[in-house]
């Protein structure tokens, strides 16, 4: 595990100085992904200029989804966003060469090309995020500090699982990292709206089946005294590490057996 | 010879392959690409692996690096299983793809190296040591800055022998190191590869369409076709069982009738330049004294048989229901 760790940190930080050699370019993506994904919640204030609330959620309660979840996804996308590459490198065999190296492969290539201007989305979600908790009804004990963090490293965290079974599912369907972007990028912009307006058939599924529920509707609803639309037991809300950690396992099983069946490319 | 550091027993890949079949079914049909192979390659020897297209050698290859799991039989390289303990491998063998690079595409040269030698906990003495003489050798000082993506093949060529070397392996695995390369480059790489083995003992494993790789560099040759070994011998023996025959090239004074000599026979005329073609077990010695005794000679020159004839004969008599070579 310390060595992976290790690995990761010299690969992305070997890549962090190669982009840091043109400073300028890293600045305007970095502040051109922060004003791209703006415009985005600028879509969401529009809407409240219209609406006084969208499912019984205030603008400030909506705009505290958004920012969990984007600051989240684009956490996850940062570390481990380039494993969604693996189909186009098992198609051009560029992955064989990550096996030959002395460093698990998964941490070879979520590190591979890391790119620090991914974090743009980040930023922008802490802004929102800074936006909307002042305005919000909550009394921020500790717990609720505590809870607000949790949700936010174990989001990362489901959606990083996310990356890795994305990538899984690359070795059987080469071509499909439309997939993968249906669950991260689609399944962050469900979880920027309240589970009030979808239908209990999606809340169930988001929940059981795939559960981006936990990255932050469930231990939302906690934090501003709501009761969860599915009605589960109050512990629930406590669940996002354990889910997390619970899908990271899954992910790294079968991420293993998925590189058992490895066959390479023709020559 | 010496300790054996790649022992292969019955190496099996089966990969499965569906096709359509009518609108709805697919059948599922069955390649054997490895075949049921065993051989062993000793410490510090120099090992040539040959066959056509789809023949087998990269999946080997493939097999002994770990980056695929065999799909029956036995596999060590230094003690290690590939498939079980690949990272462990990894810092004891080399490997280099004469169609894609082992090197960051973007980063340069230079950068790549640093990286090779944290991955692989160089010791920075020993890392400084192998990069000179790679730089030497290899003739990278001028590229150590630029991007490997800006290289020419050659040059990337180069560069990723040196970076399969900066940990010491033991054993380099090389596959099709000179495909693309210019006469020039490609010299250089043998001529490196050879000093390699010689010099510090280097276990080597090239797999190559190039004939004359293996000639220049190999004592020992294997050949595969089908997922089965064909061949496993000396050059020589290869080119015996192929009923090679040799040629000797004279360049005469001025354009004369087919040369008669006993022994051999004139296969080619062309101007003042003749053929000769005899059995690859003779000596050429006589040969020579004949034609020179009876013929105004301005040059002489002797061309072994081709070992892609040989090879292509060899298929033949396999196909033909010939006892197998093995």
């Amino acid at each position: 595990m310390g060595e992976a760790v290790r690995a990761y940190m010299l690969t992305a930080g070997m890549w962090m100085r190669s982009t840091m050699t043109y400073r300028l370019s890293f600045a305007l993506t970095f502040f051109g992904n922060i004003v791209l994904t703006s415009l985005d919640f600028v879509a969401i204030l529009i809407m409240f200029a219209h609406v006084e609330a969208l499912g019984g959620f205030s603008v400030a309660e909506v705009g505290l989804l958004y920012g969990t979840t984007s600051f989240s996804l684009s956490v996850a996308h940062v570390l481990t966003g380039e494993l969604h590459e693996v189909g186009s490198r098992i198609r051009d065999g560029s992955l064989d060469v990550m096996f030959v190296r002395p460093v698990p492969v998964l941490v070879q290539l979520a590190a591979d090309r890391f790119a620090l201007r991914r974090l743009g989305r980040a930023a922008q979600g802490l802004a929102v995020l800074g936006w909307s908790l002042p305005q919000l009804d909550v009394d921020w004990t500790p717990w609720r500090v505590a809870l607000l963090v949790t949700m936010l490293l174990s989001g990362a965290a489901i959606f990083m699982a996310i990356y890795v079974l994305g990538a899984v599912f690359q070795f059987y369907a080469q071509d499909a990292a439309e997939v993968q972007n249906s669950f991260t990028y689609g399944g962050s912009t469900l979880l920027q709206y309240p589970p009030t307006i979808f239908g209990r058939e999606l809340v169930q599924g988001v929940t059981f089946v795939v559960p981006l529920a936990f990255v932050n509707w469930i231990p939302t609803m906690r934090l501003l005294g709501r009761d969860d639309p599915l009605g589960l037991p109050g512990f629930v809300d406590f669940l996002s590490p354990a889910v997390a950690a619970a899908l990271l396992l899954v992910a790294g099983l079968a991420w293993r057996a998925a590189l058992g069946t490895y066959r390479s490319t023709g020559s | 010879m010496g300790e054996a550091l790649i022992e292969v027993r019955d190496l099996e890949k089966v990969f499965h392959v569906r096709r359509r079949a009518g609108r709805w079914r697919r059948t599922r049909e069955e390649v054997r690409a490895v075949d049921g192979i065993s051989f062993t390659v000793d410490r510090g020897s120099m090992v040539g692996y040959i066959g056509p297209n789809g023949a087998g050698k990269s999946t080997t290859i493939k097999m002994l690096t770990g980056i695929l799991t065999p799909s029956g039989g036995r596999l060590r390289v230094a003690g290690i299983d590939p498939a079980r303990e690949r990272t462990r491998l990894a810092r004891r063998i080399g490997v280099v793809f004469g169609q894609r690079t082992t090197l960051w595409w973007d980063l340069p040269l230079r950068d790549s190296y640093a990286l090779v030698r944290r991955l692989y906990r160089v010791e920075e003495a020993r890392f400084r040591a192998n990069m000179e003489r790679c730089v030497e050798l290899l003739d990278l000082a001028e590229l150590l800055p630029v991007p490997v993506r800006q290289l020419s093949l050659g040059q990337r060529m180069r560069g990723d022998i040196a970076a399969a070397l900066l940990h010491d392996p033991e054993v380099l695995y090389l596959d099709e190191p000179t495909i693309g390369l210019d006469v020039i480059s490609k010299a250089k790489v043998r001529t490196f590869l050879r000093d390699l083995n010689k010099e510090l003992g280097t276990t080597v494993l090239l797999t190559t369409h190039d004939l004359s790789d293996i000639e220049q560099l190999c004592s020992r040759v294997m050949v595969i076709d089908h997922g089965r070994l064909m061949y496993d011998g000396g050059l020589a023996g290869l080119r015996e069982i192929g009923d090679g025959e040799r040629t000797l090239v004279v360049d005469l004074e001025r354009e004369l009738p087919p040369i008669e000599v006993p022994g051999a026979r004139t296969v080619r005329v062309e101007g003042p330049r003749q053929w000769l073609a005899f059995p690859a077990s003779a000596s050429a010695a006589p040969l020579v004294a004949a034609v020179a005794a009876g013929h105004p000679v301005a040059d002489l020159s002797l061309r072994e048989p081709d070992i892609e004839d040989v090879i292509a004969r060899m298929y033949v008599r396999g196909a033909a229901g010939a006892p197998e070579v093995v």
